[in-house]
């Protein structure tokens, strides 16, 4: 009980970080900008002439690919800078209460963002007859996906003081993540390493994973995918704020 | 209140704190002494449940804090040093935020945080980012916040470093009004703080303890604890002087300090009386007679290594040869 309390305390604290600077603002404004941007003159959004939000949906993930990072990388990189990891660890809080709640609070800043970008979704409605349970799935699946760079890039911030270095290595590791199941980077590894190789990295691959929620179907697998990869992410977060902490 | 254990903590290959066993009970105020890099912050930090000791452990009120870190953390207030705290939130967020960390519903917060603000004299700031404020204020913030919750122990990490002096007399004041029924830590460079606040002091160096007693035990370890200023009228005549003081039996030595003999106490009653006595006898004529009392800051550079009275004068006077 006092558990889900805490989580709820750290959490409000952090969300609250986030508009007490212009960064919520600067944030928020960038993404709704660059969303519809993107969709509109790269993916052909009123061009492609159908209705639905896949040319919205595709383009989110290279928004994640650096947008996220901008909000990871302060998590833990400010708090060991600043010092005040001292004073949070040292208030009767565990670790994983410290590392769930800035995560979920970021988590649901990145909600906030992406549910601001209904007009499409009502622009949609407006000009055909889209599928609205595909949008649905869509819309969980990017905020899925948000979570899985997020989770990455708060494991990250908890390994340096330095929010720079925080946010590259976050994009880098994020882009990894992206180009696993590009065709020029498993058509290598199957040239030159056993078939189970290839799968390997062809199954972490975020395109494959997210392109099938952004058209509607729930894939089991994608879901179990991104599900874990933040428990993972985070599980090593508190490992390594607790190390932090002993060094 | 404290119970600390063989205490060990290693970075790597440096041993920051080594071997420390300590305990303070309520009603304490323990100044914990040291220069930089002595394992002072170490030990607080261990105590606090903000590093795992590499060995040995520590207990508060009977808890271990390595096995039930949050439960001690509980009945613990601590200043960390330099006083973090979150530069945007202003102090009444930051004392309000750690209220609701502590569990307090929202009567029991507003009770608290004005309490602790009341007490540290925030009121002026309450809503003023962090940031924004002089590190008198920031210092006291963190003083709130470990205040809050009237916890029975308190740990401070320098809580006077970079106060001007009324605020130090200020927190001075705080620390005394609250050391009744609680155990406190405090660690400070500022020698004369320990007199004024602490009923007992610890020296550290390179992670061990090295003294450990009241402040006037502490002060009783300087060789001019007890000792004697004697200045006579006649400056040409202290050769004449020393020699026949030198026989008395409560003197053990006599040093020279511009032109004035200082005459060290052989121990147990002052040798004051007797050098009155002989110099009337002798017809010394007296300006001065000055019992004098231990230093602190010499005690405390005996103990941790530096140079001490008699050889930095030493050293000193050997540089200015070697100019010349």
């Amino acid at each position: 009980m006092s558990g889900a309390r805490n989580l709820w305390v750290v959490g409000k604290r952090e969300l609250r970080s986030y508009f007490a600077t212009p960064v919520a603002y600067v944030f928020l404004v960038v993404f709704l900008l660059l969303a519809g941007f993107l969709s509109q003159f790269l993916g052909q959004f009123y061009e492609g002439g159908q209705a639905n939000l896949e040319s919205f949906f595709s383009f989110n993930i290279w928004l994640y690919l650096f947008l996220v990072p901008a909000i990871s990388m302060r998590l833990w990189s400010e708090e060991r800078r600043n010092g005040t990891i001292e004073l949070l660890m040292t208030l009767p809080i565990t670790e994983t209460q410290a590392v769930l709640g800035k995560y979920l609070a970021a988590w649901a800043f990145c909600g906030v963002a992406l549910a601001l970008t209904f007009p499409i979704w009502i622009t949609v409605a407006y000009l055909g007859d889209p599928d609205h349970g595909t949008i649905v799935t869509g819309y969980l699946g990017s905020f899925l996906m948000s979570g899985a760079f997020l989770a990455i890039g708060s494991m990250v911030s908890a390994c340096t003081k330095n929010q720079v270095i925080a946010f590259v290595v976050t994009a880098t590791v994020g882009f990894v993540f992206i180009l696993a199941d590009f065709p020029f980077i498993t058509g290598v590894i199957d040239a030159y390493l056993p078939e189970v190789f290839g799968q390997l990295v062809r199954s972490i691959g975020f395109m494959t994973h997210f392109s099938g929620l952004q058209r509607g179907v729930v894939e089991l697998p994608s879901v179990v995918f991104f599900g874990s990869l933040i428990a993972a992410a985070l599980y090593v977060n508190t490992l390594l704020v607790a190390h932090v902490k002993a060094s | 209140m404290i119970e600390i254990r063989s205490l060990v903590k290693r970075f790597g290959p440096f041993t920051a704190v080594d071997g420390v066993d300590l305990d303070v009970a309520r009603g304490e105020v323990l100044g914990f002494l040291g220069p930089n890099g002595a394992g002072k912050t170490t030990t607080m930090r261990m105590v606090t449940g903000f590093l795992a000791p590499t060995s040995g452990r520590a207990c508060v009120c009977g808890l271990d804090v390595g096995e039930d870190r949050i439960a001690a953390q509980r009945l613990l207030g601590y200043l960390p040093e330099g006083a973090p705290a979150w530069p945007d939130m202003t102090p009444a967020e930051l004392l309000d935020f750690a209220a609701q960390a502590r569990g307090m519903d929202r009567a029991a917060r507003r009770a608290a945080v004005g309490r602790a603000v009341e007490r540290v004299q925030l009121e002026s700031v309450l809503h003023k980012p962090i940031e924004n404020l002089s590190k008198g204020f920031k210092r006291r913030v963190g003083l709130a916040q470990a205040i809050l919750h009237d916890p029975d122990v308190l740990v401070l990490d320098e809580p006077t470093d970079g106060l001007d002096p009324n605020q130090k007399f200020e927190v001075r004041r705080l620390i005394a009004e609250m050391s009744e029924g609680k155990a406190i830590v405090l660690s400070t460079h500022i020698l004369e703080e320990v007199d004024a606040v602490c009923t007992r002091a610890t020296v550290m160096a390179k992670g061990r303890l090295v003294a450990d007693g009241t402040p006037a035990d502490l002060r009783a370890k300087d060789p001019r604890h007890g000792a004697v200023r004697v200045r006579l009228v006649d400056a040409g005549r202290a050769g004449a002087a020393r020699a026949t003081l030198a026989e008395l039996a409560s003197v053990s030595a006599i040093e020279d300090e511009d032109g004035a003999l200082i005459c060290l106490a052989a121990g147990g009653a002052s040798p004051a009386d007797a050098i009155y006595a002989t110099c009337r006898e002798h017809g010394f004529d007296l300006s001065e007679l000055t019992p004098l009392e231990g230093r602190l800051d010499e005690v405390f550079r005996e103990l941790t290594g530096a140079p001490a009275r008699g050889e930095r004068s030493t050293v000193g006077r050997t540089t200015e040869e070697a100019v010349r």
